[in-house]
């Protein structure tokens, strides 16, 4: 059932990226191109994402545990170091780059596109370099 | 090349990237971020573990399929990028986002809903670089 419901929740989350074109690295570059074919389309998207993740996360937490068990897992780190900042920013060259995101080019694979395949594959690379960079302390996997 | 200004179909896509955002968190108390979801299928803790995050990977996948059957076609995806470019921004994004703890979906949406001190210096910050990035690459480069 607990798989079933992450089924679901995966095809919410990836139908939601496919209409708002998330997955169109055309349309996410030219968010960023102000200076040049500016598209402020994908302003809206998280406009649209963060009006139900702040009312529905509130809504989730005055639950004791979430419904398939366990603790909510939620970081309360407040702390703002280099790996932060410097893999965020790294994180937005790639981005400014490439023009797929993880979050949008996992759906994307759904396209059965070779771009979207060769982009995860390097993606994971990158994340095999992370551990030859900073080697990871349990508390601090990503999200 | 010009993308089209969609801001309804992009705030809708937002609405249900939200909604899968706080089912992840309702049901499995897991906060939505693709890079931490992806390095946890990578980078195997347990059995159970991996179960949860191969079915919300094949969720995601599954979504253009879905679009397929109700519209006819499959997302728009045009990608402007050469297969050398994609290698690079993907292995940037992977090694960035798991420094940074945190992609678009895990520091964008699910971090600044719940006002995360670090969601709030990450966001700014990767959407500065990116910025930056598209405009060195079209307008000082000439892409």
């Amino acid at each position: 059932m607990k798989l079933v419901f992450a089924l679901i929740t995966g095809l919410v989350f990836g139908t939601g990226i496919a209409v708002s074109g998330m997955m169109d690295p055309a349309k996410v570059l030219n968010f960023f191109d102000i200076a040049g074919t500016w598209d402020p389309s994908l302003a809206f998207v998280m406009g649209g994402a963060l009006v139900v993740t702040f009312f529905g996360y509130r809504f989730a937490f005055k639950r004791s545990a979430p419904l398939f068990g366990g603790r909510f897992q939620v970081s309360s780190s407040t702390d703002i170091d280099l790996k932060l900042v410097g893999g965020s920013a790294l994180f937005g060259i790639g981005w400014g780059i490439a023009g797929f995101c993880p979050g949008a080019a996992i759906p994307a694979l759904g396209t059965g596109r070779w771009e979207v395949a060769l982009f995860l594959v390097a993606v994971v690379a990158g994340f095999f370099l992370r551990r030859l960079v900073a080697p990871i302390r349990p508390a601090q996997a990503a999200r | 090349m010009e993308t089209t200004f969609t801001p309804f179909t992009s705030f809708g896509g937002g609405l249900a990237i939200g909604l899968g955002a706080v089912l992840l968190m309702l049901g499995l108390g897991r906060v939505f971020g693709a890079t931490g979801i992806l390095s946890g299928a990578v980078f195997v803790e347990s059995r159970d573990d991996l179960s949860w995050r191969l079915a919300l990977i094949v969720g995601m996948v599954l979504a253009p399929g879905l679009i397929f059957v109700i519209i006819g076609s499959m997302p728009e995806l045009n990608v402007p990028i050469s297969p050398v470019m994609i290698v690079v921004g993907g292995v940037i994004v992977g090694l960035g986002a798991s420094l940074g703890s945190g992609c678009t979906s895990g520091h964008g949406v699910c971090g600044l809903s719940r006002l995360s001190v670090r969601s709030l210096v990450a966001v700014p910050t990767f959407m500065a670089t990116a910025a930056i990035t598209v405009f060195l690459i079209r307008h000082v480069f000439g892409g």
